[in-house]
């Protein structure tokens, strides 16, 4: 590397490029593109929150994908309910506001990582990334049960859901609603990882030891960070129902939590900023490739191959690496 | 009980088939610390290759001998030209470089053997079925399959502990530093322990040519089971692998044959098949959340 | 000389008019070319291909543009590329997709966009019957279809009693209850396996010690090559006949499950041994252009063409005026590979269905032989559900 680049520079630059993209989107009369980044913002949002998990906590999980999963789902079974105006189980009422729906999306997704976590993290290292995967695929072979939601088949939204002041079904609106999450999300992560929380967390990732020296429980604080990552791949599980307006087990299935870690390590580990670049670069790399040869295949297998060789820290740590 | 003894042979004969499988992968985490997620690509490999070289010299046996042999090839060329230069990084980062392989592999296998599933007949010696208890009549070709696992098993056994080969790979596998300056070859001897695992997910593949259907991506249904075992019986633990196959075997073959009917009992009967069958799909994954529960790093757990 | 100058320019007056309306009708095919799945959307697309070629790039005398692209089987993906066709490309016809999970996800949405979607492969229940739309055309059948005529045909053999296995999701149970539908004996049991489910000891084990007459299976892909080689290997295919839909026993997959195969009856909407010209002429260009003998995806994907080629040529290339296109199309007034073709009121198809043998052609090769026609212009079980 001749040239690094501030990390600063790359995320203004990133934030003005995300801003400024439904305009130049419309400018170029490409409005499909929002819908496009749409996607990459939804997908950014759950590698970072699974950056929080695998970059700081040290926890590779390899089921992130659940919490996705239950995220839409709840979403999904909300929504069906208003929809045919049958109240869940005959008890709850069916919503389609988002400011009831995404905040129990997040809240269910955050039960659940809470007790998928809390006995995940009776173990470590590879077996941790097992138990994890063991959790997300019971759960998505309960969803391909789920007959009364479609099973296999997936559940179809007929709209997206209301938000006072906005209209969701007009693609800008519902781009700059995920943007604000993502910036959130991102804001919140980043005071996080600097507070004491993120110290003790750093510490118990690269010597469990020395932070139980010092007398702090530290499988307490991984179930957190466990939680809040849980909780922010449940809200991008929300905001994705939304986006295809249909939800199936594919969203549960171990190879959407595969991709996202994918994401995570080709954007750059532990670097919140990275995971962005990641899912932008990942989904943008399918999206032409296909467009070009059906075996797009072929060629973005060793893309990611020389990613890892060439670019140590994922694209992040490329491009901001200083030599 | 003639019903639940063949289901039990049943059960063993998945077993057997996924150590072949979990056999090489847990060799290479345990000996390389290497996540190798294509390992599920050697299966295919070696199906693909296996039924190619059946069908056009009509031998079995030189199908498999191919198949064994193309799986330790692709495999070896791997690990120079991807997994050598990844040793000493984080596992991500082979979990990053394996995962586009699989990409890789399997879109290769479409362009070199088109998008259909591929035919692959079993030998006209392993055809038909015996008699084994009165009332029991079993496949050749599956009680075969348990064989050939159960001699790999032992083969495995006295390479590791009564070869000087094996006491190496051992010793490299508990210091690495400490081998290399005892004189021996430690790349060359990963390159080997890293083909004699791709070369028995060859086998596992080449094997299971005749009863699965030939096709691409059919390493991934059966890798993830593989990683299921190996967790159940600790990483890098060929024993572990042993136990853990036929629990998994066992578990999953049971469970489809018996959990409807179970529920049936006690079920309306439509109700009782679906839960049933979504239970039963489950199966090894709960299996595997309580041993992960109960023993945290895997019923035989390996000493690094 | 002034007037010929006048007939002059208004001939190329109208030659430019024209060259500006003979921008090609875009279709947009979205379908699956990747994953296990992959070789039923290269069957379809080439149908279609072998359809758009024979006319030099047109359809029913208009010029067409076919964009392909691969939905990996997945619904979020596919309805992207719906999303891309339609924003990006102007696409206003649509077809292609392989399973009817994807086409859950993405018909809805892109015929309320006023899209026209054919479908040549999947027909799920809910597409024919309440969810209907006068957008939404199944050109290949509703699933169940297939399944009934295998029932009818079961329930007039001699068999008493049939045993039934399906993968647990609710394909799986929609094409057991098509079989239900017209076989009213016995069934012996009634079995979900997993889905995607390699190894079936187990089931074949349970099937022997149950010793039913029969046994009607729907297994796509792998799954049933993988069933049926291991239901011979056990021996019970001499003891109790395998009846399936045709989705187990179309030439590619009966490449790939061999002799084991032989006898085994199937139904179908279609066989390349039908007996009509349009069908003649298909099956010889497309072994000839491919050098395979045509699968019946390949056939929907050609009947595909051929429909939208006639409703083209009812409107002169206009697909703006989208009610008279569909109009056009609903009179379905081409030759059909089928024979006999027309829509029901739901716009599925209401189409003859055959039970056909597995058999072994004189070079060597597996195909399917037509021995009987079941069901005359059967209408779908869903037809009276539609209000549209």
């Amino acid at each position: 590397m001749t040239s690094a680049i501030p990390k600063t520079v790359i995320i203004i630059a990133g934030a003005l490029f995300f801003c400024s993209l439904p305009w130049a989107a419309d400018y170029f009369g490409e409005q499909y593109l929002i819908s496009l980044f749409t996607r990459i913002l939804i997908y950014s949002l759950a590698a970072v929150s699974l950056d929080l998990l695998i970059g700081y906590g040290g926890l590779i999980s390899l089921g992130h994908a659940a919490f996705v999963g239950i995220g839409a789902y709840v979403t999904a079974i909300f929504f069906h309910h208003s929809f045919v105006a049958e109240p869940i189980a005959g008890i709850v009422a069916g919503s389609d506001n988002a400011l009831l729906v995404w905040p129990l999306a997040i809240i269910i997704s955050a039960a659940f990582a809470l007790i998928i976590g809390s006995l995940s993290l009776r173990t470590s290292g590879m077996h941790f990334i097992m138990i994890t995967l063991a959790f997300a695929q019971m759960l998505y072979y309960f969803a391909v049960g789920l007959e009364k939601y479609g099973g296999d088949d997936g559940l179809s939204l007929y709209s997206r859901n209301q938000l006072v002041g906005m209209d969701l079904n007009n693609d800008v609106h519902f781009y700059f609603v995920c943007l604000f999450f993502l910036t959130l999300f991102l804001f919140i992560s980043h005071r996080l990882v600097k507070s004491r929380f993120g110290l003790v967390l750093r510490g118990a990732a690269s010597s469990s030891r020395r932070i139980k020296a010092l007398g702090i429980p530290e499988r307490r604080y991984k179930l957190v960070c466990f939680v809040i990552g849980g909780a922010g791949a449940g809200l991008a599980g929300a905001l994705l129902a939304n986006q295809t307006e249909y939800v199936s087990p594919g969203l549960l299935h171990w190879t959407l939590s595969g991709e996202l870690m994918v994401m995570v390590l080709l954007g750059g580990l532990g670097s919140l900023f990275g995971p962005v670049l990641g899912a932008t670069a990942y989904l943008l790399l399918e999206e032409t490739l296909a467009m070009y040869t059906e075996h797009w295949m072929v060629y973005f297998g060793p893309i990611l191959i020389m990613v890892v060789l060439f670019a140590k820290r994922g694209l992040f740590g490329f491009l901001t690496q200083k030599e | 009980m003639i019903l639940f003894i063949e289901q039990l042979l049943n059960g063993l004969q998945l077993g057997i088939t996924l150590f072949l499988m979990s056999a090489g992968l847990t060799l290479v985490f345990g000996i390389m610390q290497v996540i190798n997620l294509a390992h599920g690509s050697f299966y295919m490999i070696g199906a693909y290759v296996g039924a190619t070289v059946t069908v056009f010299t009509g031998s079995f046996v030189l199908g498999v001998m191919a198949a064994l042999a193309a799986a330790g090839i692709t495999g070896m060329a791997v690990e120079i030209l991807v997994l050598r230069q990844l040793y000493d990084r984080d596992h991500l980062d082979q979990v990053l470089a394996t995962f586009g392989l699989i990409f890789f592999f399997n879109e290769m296998t479409r362009i070199i053997w088109g998008k259909q599933p591929l035919f692959m007949d079993m030998p006209v010696w392993l055809k038909g079925s015996i008699e084994l208890l009165p009332g029991l009549v079993y496949p050749i070709y599956r009680l075969a399959v348990i064989v050939v696992g159960m001699s790999v098993a032992l083969l495995l056994w006295y390479l590791f502990s009564r070869t000087r080969l094996g006491m190496q790979i051992r010793a490299g596998a508990s210091n690495r530093d400490m081998i290399g300056a005892l004189g021996v070859n430690i790349k060359l001897l990963y390159t080997l322990v890293f083909g004699l695992g791709t070369l028995l997910a060859g086998l596992a593949g080449v094997m299971a040519g005749p009863i699965f259907a030939v096709e691409s991506g059919m390493g991934e249904s059966i890798l993830i089971l593989t990683f299921v075992v190996i967790v159940i019986g600790g990483i890098g633990s060929v024993r572990g692998a042993v136990v853990g196959a036929l629990m998994v075997g066992l578990v999953d073959t049971l469970g489809r044959a018996f959990l409807p009917s179970l529920f049936r009992t006690f079920l309306s009967s439509s109700y009782a098949d679906s839960v049933g069958a979504s239970l039963a799909s489950m199966s090894i994954y709960i299996l595997m959340a309580a041993v992960l529960i109960w023993k945290p790093r895997g019923l035989f757990p390996s000493y690094n | 000389m002034k007037r010929l100058m006048t007939i002059l320019i208004a001939t190329v007056f109208v030659f430019s008019l024209q060259s500006a309306a003979a921008e090609p009708v875009k279709i947009g095919m979205i379908t699956t070319l990747s994953t296990k799945a992959a070789y039923l959307g290269e069957d379809i697309r080439d149908g279609f291909q072998l359809a758009v070629d024979q006319e030099g790039g047109k359809l029913g005398g208009v010029e067409v543009e076919l964009m392909v692209e691969d939905d990996g089987r997945k619904p979020e993906k596919a309805k992207q590329i719906a999303e891309r066709y339609m924003k990006k490309d102007g696409v206003k016809i649509m077809t292609g997709i392989v399973f009817s999970n994807v086409a859950i996800a993405v018909v809805p949405k892109v015929v309320r966009d006023g899209v026209v979607y054919l479908s040549a492969n999947a027909g799920p229940s809910m597409l024919a019957g309440k969810g209907c739309n006068e957008n939404y055309f199944s050109v290949s059948y509703q699933n169940d279809n297939i399944d009934e005529v295998v029932g009818q045909f079961v329930n007039d053999s001699e068999h008493q009693s049939v045993y039934l296995i399906a993968p647990n999701y609710p394909a799986g149970k929609d094409h057991l209850a098509g079989f239900k539908r017209y076989f009213k004996k016995e069934i012996s049991a009634e079995v979900y396996t997993k889905l995607g489910q390699s190894d079936y000891a187990a089931e074949i084990a349970a099937i022997r010690a149950a010793k039913p007459d029969a046994v009607f299976f729907f297994l796509p892909g792998g799954m049933g090559v993988s069933f049926i080689k291991q239901y011979a290997q056990a021996g019970l295919s001499e003891e109790i006949p395998l009846y399936g839909p045709a989705f187990s026993f179309d030439e590619r997959l009966l490449k790939a499950v061999g002799p084991v195969a032989l006898g085994v009856k199937n139904g179908s909407q279609w066989t390349h041994d039908l007996d009509n010209e349009a069908n003649k002429q298909f099956v010889a260009a497309y072994e000839e252009k491919y050098g395979r003998t045509p699968t019946l995806y390949a056939s929907q994907g050609y009947d595909t063409a051929r429909l939208i080629g006639s409703a083209l040529k009812a409107v002169s290339g206009k697909v703006d005026d989208l009610d008279a296109f569909k109009k056009a199309l609903k009179d379905a007034n081409f030759d059909s590979v089928r024979g006999s073709f027309s829509f029901g009121a739901n716009q599925h198809p209401i189409q003859d269905l055959y039970i056909r043998e597995v058999i072994k052609t004189d070079d060597g090769q597996y195909t399917n032989r037509t021995i009987k026609k079941v069901f005359e212009n059967h209408v779908d079980a869903y037809a009276s559900e539609c209000k549209m």
